[in-house]
């Protein structure tokens, strides 16, 4: 990135791992020295160009990028404002955007010469993309998933086993992806010497946030390139769900220096922002630290973090990768929220009207756009992330609607 | 000299080393920590860690987990904790008490007034298990204004280079975590020690205690033989669990014991 002008908002983080006041290294002195040597890998892994030519492989050959730019046009249509395309992160390999994470951090890990994975996992999708890395590399592999999880993404927990992955379901707290990143934090700690742990969002102690949305960028970066040679420029507004923000950071990015973008992130509003069940650390939170960053977090007013809240595990996560919090601060980003029936409304929506079933994470974004879409004139484009598809979700949705399978 | 170099300097001068139990406040209840801590101190403590519940203690094995929530649930809160401190120090002026514990609830109630109060409250020192060198600067300051002690974890992973980073701007004694994991776990044997402890004395003057993984009085033993103190957790929280404080007070009788049986240079 060294082509960005000074006042670029792409330069961050600074030498100590911070976007602002967000981010950091909040982790304890035994994996410290690991954090130091990761961030060292990946500096020289980024510096050299046989490290991309591998990953634009693996990108290409087996994730099958670049994926498609859909003209969601029955939905536009439908709609009657905006022009809406979706970036279909959905026809990836193991179906989200996950995977492109996951190649680019197990490429690091092989380089480092770890021997043994780790990962936590809220829908599953991490936990699929990175046991199947894993199958794929013949490294063996440890996801840890909230019990609760582990009950309403069955189809992945089984996916993950089929990989060849253990999958621990984890029971303390309310069992869902903040437990489970705990435990791989301990995990971790345990077994410094031989284990890599593939951290899933955009958040975590420095360099994760940086890395994962490194390699997250792709997004963006190829949506900007497929509009381009479509519309012949770039879009009105550009749209994704945040939980950790891995999605949204990777289609945001390669926006921030464009002043004519606005960027709005999607927050799970579970039950109501009204209410104490949702997931809004953002427009609910304030700032904390969790998990080796300082960032918005649920929390009550003696700082213990508070449970999440969403029908969508993914999303499920009562703190945000720390650029977003800085994004949120600077006002670079809006961050709105959607409720679980919004978000259930838009899921049946888009399966409708385009033939594609979206994932409930990416139905929150979807939802933004039913109420922004029609607010703005047919010349206006709307780029929208549809980070995964939903067939993990096709039991749990039946459930909220009544229906048995 | 603070309170913690007090009883340093006392126990080099009876050629012993130190025992430091731990409680983690309000588990199951106020009363039983308040109880535990006179009690502890009679019964031979030197120090007494006192653990601040948190929801996501992430270097905490399931032991420590589990009376964290305890705690929680019993209504504790950094401001509750202080006041038990202040309770505690009515009655016992020499008993030096470290706090450990996590960053978000002290941030929470802001680090320049904990400080201030902690100090006020009787407080010797802080340990910050997710407070790394790296961000230091977010606490030192305020606690050595009020002259706390910040107790700093070294692992078997702390290079030598980094143990010098680490070891800057630490007070009161540097807490050696003798093995790779999590607490209440694994516990490293005599020849670890004999292999990492003089590593550490090499770089620094500090006291040195050892803690996760030290159970039993013949481990303690083994612990203060090569270090200066030894510091033990899980094992007392399984014990309120499973029989009351009491039974807690007894064991740390006996680690005490452990602890004073070995005679070391002064």
């Amino acid at each position: 990135m060294n082509d960005l002008t000074p006042n670029s908002l792409r330069a961050w983080p600074d030498a100590r791992g911070r976007f602002g006041d967000y981010g950091g290294r909040f982790v304890a002195e035994t994996l410290m020295p690991l954090i130091l040597e990761l961030e060292a890998a990946y500096r020289t892994a980024k510096a050299d160009p046989a490290f991309q030519v591998e990953l634009d492989y693996y990108l290409k050959h087996y994730v099958g990028r670049p994926s498609a730019l859909w003209h969601a046009k029955r939905l536009s249509d439908d709609l009657g404002g905006a022009k809406i395309y979706f970036k279909r992160e959905d026809l990836n390999h193991t179906g989200a955007h996950k995977i492109n994470n996951c190649i680019g951090q197990i490429l690091l890990a092989k380089r480092m010469g770890k021997t043994r994975i780790i990962a936590e996992t809220g829908a599953g999708q991490h936990g699929v993309a990175t046991a199947t890395v894993c199958a794929l590399f013949n490294l063996p592999c440890t996801i840890y998933m909230g019990a609760v999880d582990v009950e309403r993404q069955k189809p992945n927990v089984f996916r993950m086993k089929l990989l060849g992955a253990e999958v621990v379901p984890v029971s303390s707290g309310a069992a869902t992806l903040k437990d489970a990143m705990n435990d791989a934090l301990r995990d971790w700690v345990a077994n410094v010497h031989d284990t890599f742990y593939i951290i899933g969002t955009a958040a975590g102690p420095h360099p994760y946030p940086e890395l994962v949305r490194d390699f997250q960028c792709i997004i963006g970066n190829e949506a900007r390139e497929q509009l381009m040679e479509a519309e012949g420029r770039l879009p009105d507004v550009a749209i994704a769900a945040v939980g950790g923000g891995s999605n949204a950071i990777g289609l945001f990015h390669p926006f921030l220096d464009e002043p004519t973008v606005r960027l709005i992130g999607v927050e799970a509003a579970g039950k109501g922002m009204e209410t104490h069940e949702h997931a809004a650390s953002l427009n609910k939170g304030r700032p904390g630290v969790l998990h080796g960053n300082r960032t918005y977090l649920l929390q009550d007013e003696d700082g213990q973090i508070l449970e999440a809240h969403s029908i969508s595990a993914g999303l499920d996560y009562p703190g945000i990768g720390p650029e977003h919090s800085w994004l949120h601060d600077i006002k670079r980003v809006d961050y709105v929220g959607v409720t679980d029936d919004e978000a259930l409304a838009a899921f049946q929506l888009c399966s409708r009207l385009e033939g594609i079933i979206p994932a409930l994470e990416s139905a929150h974004a979807i939802a933004h756009v039913v109420k922004l879409a029609p607010t703005l004139g047919q010349d206006k484009i709307i780029l929208l992330n549809l980070s995964g598809r939903g067939d993990k979700d096709i039991f749990s949705v039946a459930k909220h609607l009544g229906t048995e399978i | 000299m603070s309170r913690i170099a007090g009883v340093f300097a006392a126990l080099r001068q009876e050629g012993r080393g130190a025992l430091i139990p731990f409680v983690e406040a309000y588990d199951p209840d106020r009363e039983t920590s308040l109880l535990l801590l006179r009690g502890m101190a009679e019964k031979g403590a030197d120090i007494i860690e006192i653990g601040m519940p948190f929801t996501d203690p992430m270097a905490d094995g399931p032991t420590i987990q589990a009376a964290g929530r305890r705690g929680l649930l019993a209504g504790a809160t950094l401001k509750g904790l202080l006041g038990l401190v202040h309770e505690f120090r009515r009655e016992n002026r020499h008993t030096p008490l470290v706090l450990m514990g996590y960053l978000n609830p002290i941030c929470s109630y802001g680090v320049k007034r904990f400080c201030e109060d902690a100090a006020h409250a009787g407080v010797d020192g802080l340990i910050i298990v997710d407070l790394p060198p790296e961000e230091a600067d977010l606490v030192l300051p305020d606690a050595q204004a009020h002259g706390l002690d910040v107790i700093r974890l070294i692992a078997p992973t702390t290079s030598d280079t980094r143990l010098k980073q680490v070891l800057a701007g630490s007070s009161g004694f540097v807490y050696y975590v003798s093995i790779t994991g999590i607490t209440g776990t694994r516990t490293a044997s005599a020849a670890d020690l004999a292999r990492d402890i003089p590593r550490i004395r090499a770089a620094t003057d500090l006291p040195i205690a050892v803690g996760f993984g030290v159970r039993t009085p013949e481990q303690a033993a083994t612990v203060v033989a090569h270090a200066d103190a030894a510091i033990v957790a899980s094992v007392l929280i399984e014990t309120l669990c499973k029989e009351n404080a009491e039974a807690v007070l007894r064991d740390v009788r006996a680690l005490a014991e452990g602890v004073k049986a070995v005679h070391k240079a002064a």
